[in-house]
């Protein structure tokens, strides 16, 4: 039972990490938080379903598709919305009400084409479930998980061992000093919202396949959680928001499972709560030093 | 007659007082001249959400705390009168004082594990709590009756005498209002707001003029709440239903919308943003499909061209402390110019 | 009382690197003391550690005979220590007046129940502070420029008001963090002639961060030295311009105009 329930919060954790690495990349290099990346969470999702059920594409074809398509969303709304505001220098509290903005405008949009029901998703992939003694395991299951932390194994080779990802730390680093040493940071900063919102779009897909199900608010509580998981992780760090989002993905599932399942969502919050109250700038997050 | 009313606008600060008072007196016939159940009950509902704005703005915009869960303190307020009013049949103004402090009371309590937070983390964190309360209001059913929510919440009657029409709610909030905005303006222009102010400006230089952030966070945090505990109270008497729905996240989101789109730090951006937010859904009902897709857009152009709001701080009236401090100056300096 | 400010023994360190090591120095009353050194010497961490920024890793401060090591800041300004900053952090939207008025102690610990009551003392009260805010405006040569917001002013004039701010706080100790930097020379003349008004007229003590050894030299009863973190010279002006040391400090890292990390 406990270890059903710790694979089970594993599979929602890997999740939760993919989404929150969109938040804590573009923390990284722009600290700002993109309020609206649960939102493009939700619109991958979407697409997904789209190019499979209207377009009849093969799902090998259509889910990079949508990948693409949202990872354009993404760029699309730094470029259109944040980029305007970021370069007047306005405070961040301006970008967050304009992430907020961009929330709600993504949340009815979605409504006003897909309608505000419940979608059953795409079921290409048949499930099959395996039994080892007394815990199941469904194929869907290790689809997800393995397929998270190869992407997240990916990431972090990006990231470490690539030009761009070097040109990524540069940034997250400095602005201006980049832009010295002749780094095109804007291009670094769409490619950021880019990687993020793409695989916010997977984990879209994993979320419409795992549970069935997709409708226009699901990136509320998706974004929420992820966002969570990327500040417990301490954010702007990208181990961080993988640990977070695992850390968070088990404690819902096994508190739901043994505690109470009305308060769910608290417990998400409860933990990072605590973990704040504790370490304010999250788990593997860098401390926040003040110049004088 | 025409020479005292030159006098007045000559004065400086004078014909402020004039426009306020002429302000007041429209909205206090207000009922006489569109006496409409529906206008009224926009206006009380823009009535609400001008007191949460404002209380909002206290810690967003004079303290500069970063709170996402306002909704959290206004439904706990909402709850808190309900269960008195309806339970213990005590009486409205009552409860409202009583809501005043146990919503200020969760202040305090979020107020003390996020001293240490800043921004985003603080706005998460405010977030979370926000979720919790609302949990705890679909779930705690032995008190709150769940999603169910709480019906026949009483209406408020002062000895003996039942406001149980709309206007008669109208001109209470509009007293209500009235008076929130007269202690603000008070606070905020006074050396205590100055302090908070600075808090918001630069944390290390206000405590390098013997400013101690904590107390004003705390402060910030318990008047705030208490306020939005208030206006919840105001609420639960008013509709006599409420539920977990109103109280969510979406209208966390909108009172700091509008905070922000009016105005951060200015009082009577609040009030302007209250009023056109709680306006612009009612009057684009006809294109009801759309507009809240519209409201999510001028939220983003807003950011962009005007990102001080609709009367930031920018307009606010210089030196203030001063200008309050001494008639005699002000009239010495009148004389010399 | 002739020893207003001592420190023993003070260190700072961040994580493996020693910002101050060991400093032990003493104030006297009514001496215009100056701290010069090159850049990354530990000199604004030391004034951190004197203001309460930070908490010296060992070693005490002590402020006219009390010892004030665990002192938060704001209470040290309580105690009468007040300070400018070597990057300028006014209040950017309130105005020069209202930056100084925000400091001073009577009005910044207004009771928020008599603030919401109002009344004639209130009012009362307020027109003093006011009124010495303005005063003090009038010695930083900034009465005409009240109204303007910090932001508007220009750079000399906002060192200027940073410096009435610290005044407003009625300290009876100002520490000054490179009061001149990014003056020209009419300026720092003006500057030297208010630091001379603020130690003589008004009886406040002065400490002092400067780069400019000319205004250093001119206006300094005494300066200690600090290379690396360490006291290397303590002496009147004469004896630090010839100090051997002092100057192979200098001349061995080349001496640069600029803003310390």
């Amino acid at each position: 039972m406990f270890t059903q329930q710790l694979i089970n919060g594993i599979t929602v954790g890997g999740i939760y990490a993919l989404i929150a690495l969109g938040y804590t990349m573009v923390y990284g290099i722009l600290k700002i938080v993109n309020f609206a990346h649960g939102d493009v969470f939700m619109v991958g999702s979407f697409l997904g379903l789209l190019f499979v059920q209207n377009a009849g594409m093969p799902i090998y074809i259509a889910y990079p598709a949508a990948m693409l398509v949202t990872a354009a969303v993404g760029v699309v709304i730094e470029r259109v919305c944040y980029r305007p505001i970021r370069i007047k220098g306005t405070d961040a509290l301006s970008i967050l009400i304009a992430a907020l903005g961009v929330s709600i405008f993504l949340e009815n949009f979605a409504q006003l084409v897909w309608g505000t029901g419940t979608h059953a998703y795409v079921q290409e992939i048949k499930e099959k479930n395996y039994e080892f003694g007394n815990i199941n395991l469904s194929n869907i299951q290790i689809g997800v998980i393995v397929l998270c932390v190869l992407l997240m194994a990916a990431l972090y080779f990006v990231v470490n061992k690539t030009k761009i990802g070097v040109a990524m730390r540069a940034t997250s680093q400095s602005i201006t000093s980049a832009q010295l040493m002749g780094i095109n940071t804007e291009m670094v900063i769409a490619a950021t919202f880019g990687v993020g919102s793409a695989l916010a779009c997977v984990a879209g897909v994993l979320v419409g396949t795992y549970y069935d199900a997709v409708y226009p608010l699901v990136g509320y509580s998706y974004g929420l959680k992820a966002f969570a998981a990327a500040i417990l992780g301490g954010i702007g760090s990208i181990p961080g928001a993988m640990l977070g989002g695992f850390l968070i993905g088990i404690v819902e599932t096994l508190g739901s499972a043994y505690i109470s399942a009305g308060y769910k969502d608290a417990f998400a919050f409860g933990i990072l709560i605590l973990v704040l109250i504790i370490r304010p700038s999250g788990l593997l997050g860098k401390k926040h030093v003040d110049k004088v | 007659m025409q020479s005292i009313i030159i006098d007045l606008f000559q004065k400086p600060g004078q014909y402020k007082k004039v426009a306020g008072f002429i302000l007041v007196a429209l909205l206090a016939a207000f009922p006489y001249i569109y006496f409409n159940n529906y206008y009224l009950h926009i206006a009380i509902l823009v009535g609400i959400f001008v007191i949460l704005s404002l209380s909002l703005n206290l810690i967003t915009g004079f303290t500069g705390q970063l709170c996402l869960g306002h909704a959290a303190f206004y439904g706990v307020g909402a709850y808190v009168g309900a269960l008195l009013m309806k339970n213990l049949q005590m009486n409205f103004f009552l409860a409202l004082i009583v809501s005043f402090l146990v919503t200020g009371l969760f202040g305090l309590l979020l107020g003390i594990p996020t001293l240490r937070l800043r921004g985003d983390y603080l706005a998460i964190v405010t977030l979370g709590f926000g979720e919790i309360v609302r949990l705890v209001f679909i779930n705690w059913e032995e008190v709150t009756n769940g999603p169910m929510g709480l019906r026949s919440i009483p209406a408020p009657s002062i000895m003996g005498f039942v406001l149980k029409e709309r206007y008669m709610f109208y001109y209470l909030i509009l007293i209500m209002v009235l008076l929130v905005l007269f202690l603000m303006n008070r606070l905020i222009n006074s050396g205590f707001g100055m302090a908070m102010q600075t808090i918001k400006a630069d944390e290390i230089a206000a405590e390098s003029i013997g400013i101690y952030p904590v107390k004003y966070k705390l402060i910030a945090f318990i008047l705030s709440s208490g306020l939005a505990g208030v206006a919840g109270c105001f609420y639960a008497s008013y509709v006599s239903y409420i539920s977990p729905t109103t109280f969510v996240y979406n209208t966390s989101v909108t009172i700091l919308a509008m905070v922000v789109l009016g105005g951060l730090g200015s009082l009577a951006g609040s009030v302007i943003g209250a009023a056109v937010l709680t306006l612009i859904p009612e009057v684009l009902r006809f294109i009801s499909d759309y507009r809240m897709l519209l409201f999510g857009a001028l939220m983003v152009l807003m950011m962009i061209f005007k990102p001080e709001g609709f009367w930031g701080v920018s307009k606010r009236v210089k030196n203030i402390y001063k200008l309050k401090a001494g008639r005699r100056h002000h009239e010495r300096d009148i004389k010399s110019q | 009382m002739s020893e207003i400010l001592r420190a023993n023994n003070v260190s700072m360190v961040f994580g493996g690197l020693t910002a101050v090591d060991n400093i032990s120095l003493a104030m006297e009353d009514n001496e215009i003391l100056s701290l010069i050194g090159p850049n990354g010497a530990g000199k604004t961490t030391f004034f951190n550690m004197l203001t309460g920024v930070y908490k010296p890793t060992t070693g005490n401060i002590i402020f006219m005979d009390e010892d004030i090591t665990h002192l938060k800041a704001h209470q040290r300004v309580a105690k009468g220590i007040s300070r400018t900053f070597q990057n300028i952090r006014l209040f950017k939207d309130m105005t020069a007046l209202e930056n100084l008025m925000v400091a001073h102690p009577r009005c910044n610990q207004e009771n928020l129940a008599r603030v919401l009551l109002g009344g004639r003392k209130l009012k009362m009260q307020r027109q003093a502070i006011v009124e010495e805010c303005e005063e003090i405006l009038e010695i930083v040569g900034l009465k005409e420029k009240e109204g303007e917001l910090a932001t508007n002013l220009p750079y000399g004039k906002q060192r200027l008001l940073e410096i009435g701010r610290a005044l407003a706080t009625d300290p009876k100790l100002v520490l000054l963090d490179e009061p001149g930097a990014g003056m020209n020379s009419v300026e720092k003349e003006e500057l030297t002639a208010l630091i001379r008004h603020i130690t003589e007229k008004m009886g406040k003590n002065v400490l002092l961060i400067e780069h400019d050894m000319k205004f250093v030299m001119g206006i300094s009863d005494r300066i200690l030295v600090l290379d690396h973190g360490e006291l290397i010279a303590n002496g009147v002006p004469r004896e630090i311009q010839t100090n051997p040391q002092v100057i192979e400090a200098y001349l061995g890292k080349g001496m640069i105009d600029d803003e310390e990390e």
